[in-house]
């Protein structure tokens, strides 16, 4: 199974939105076989299909005047945030040629993202009926508190078996201050990034090549045709 | 008459819940156009007309939950 990569850098929500639905359209006409875009955005509040209004905790004007946008999109999900200290992935996959299956599709993406963690050696872990990823985090060092932090965010839509939107990755710690704008998932959660696990400094690219080799390993092993499909 | 059912979604998936009709009763609908589309867990998904016709019943308001195999919608054929 090939997937074409495209990195489209520091990038607004916008611009990568609408190379969302075109490179979607390439892959429903049969131009593409599936495709995963990598990005970081500029400062950006999302509202999925089950947001409600009242998970962003800041006013209007107060948004305005920080020039966060917001915007109301079609993928699952209540509300999120994403900044330049973070990664995004948006695969845009055919699952016909994988496997139908939806809740198969956020576990394997679940999957990538603690094998990526796991390069950092990072312990990275499920939390049942609560999509994401998330670490246990035993001290709170003044970068988060203690307890089970979430780390990677998962929001997809799907549409004649092809799937958009996707996962991000907080990676820099300056970004997590921000998540304080809102209610991340509606849920009360604290959330954490790879910096602060760490303790040290992470160049987000660095972390957008691993995650694509990421993905290329875990698809390409789990899926290719030739091994028989997902084992 | 044509049943809009809700379809297999994957193995560990028995509902789905509607967020949202493309359509409203009494109106003409196109095959494959987008019907209605559904929300499982963190995932929105969409469920395209089986057939054109015109859209007779919506059994499931949005906000509600349907099984899998129920019948969501009916549309009567053109």
């Amino acid at each position: 199974m090939e997937f074409s990569i495209f990195d489209l850098g520091l990038t607004n929500f916008k611009d990568s939105w609408s190379l969302q639905r075109d490179i979607f359209n390439r892959v429903q006409n049969g131009k593409l076989s599936s495709a995963l875009l990598l990005c970081q955005h500029y400062p950006v509040i999302t509202l999925g299909r089950s947001a409600k209004k009242k998970n962003i905790l800041i006013s209007e004007e107060k948004l305005k005047y920080l020039g966060i946008p917001v915007y109301e999109i079609e993928r699952g999900g209540d509300v999120t945030y994403h900044g330049p200290g973070q990664v995004i992935a948006y695969p845009i996959f055919n699952l016909q040629l994988f496997k139908k299956d939806i809740h198969l599709f956020l576990r394997q993406l679940e999957e990538v993202a603690i094998n990526l963690l796991a390069e950092f050696k990072i312990e990275a872990r499920r939390n049942p009926g609560y999509t994401g990823v998330w670490v246990d985090c035993p001290k709170n060092n003044g970068n988060h508190r203690s307890g089970l932090n979430k780390i990677a965010s998962i929001g997809i839509a799907i549409r004649n078996w092809i799937t958009f939107h996707g996962i991000s990755i907080n990676i820099q710690k300056s970004d997590l201050e921000r998540f304080n704008l809102i209610k991340p998932c509606g849920l009360d959660i604290e959330v954490t990034s790879i910096e602060s696990i760490l303790g040290n400094t992470i160049e987000v690219t660095s972390v957008k090549e691993k995650l694509a080799q990421t993905f290329k390993t875990f698809f390409r092993m789990s899926f290719s045709p030739q091994q028989g499909g997902y084992a | 008459m044509t049943k809009v059912v809700l379809p297999e979604l994957g193995e560990s998936i028995n509902k789905a819940t509607i967020s949202y009709w493309y359509f409203q009763e009494g109106e003409k609908v196109q095959e494959k156009d987008d019907l209605v589309e559904l929300t499982t867990d963190k995932a929105t998904f969409n469920l395209p007309s089986p057939c054109s016709g015109a859209l007779r019943e919506i059994f499931f308001r949005e906000g509600e939950t349907a099984n899998i195999g129920e019948v969501l919608a009916i549309i009567e054929e053109a």
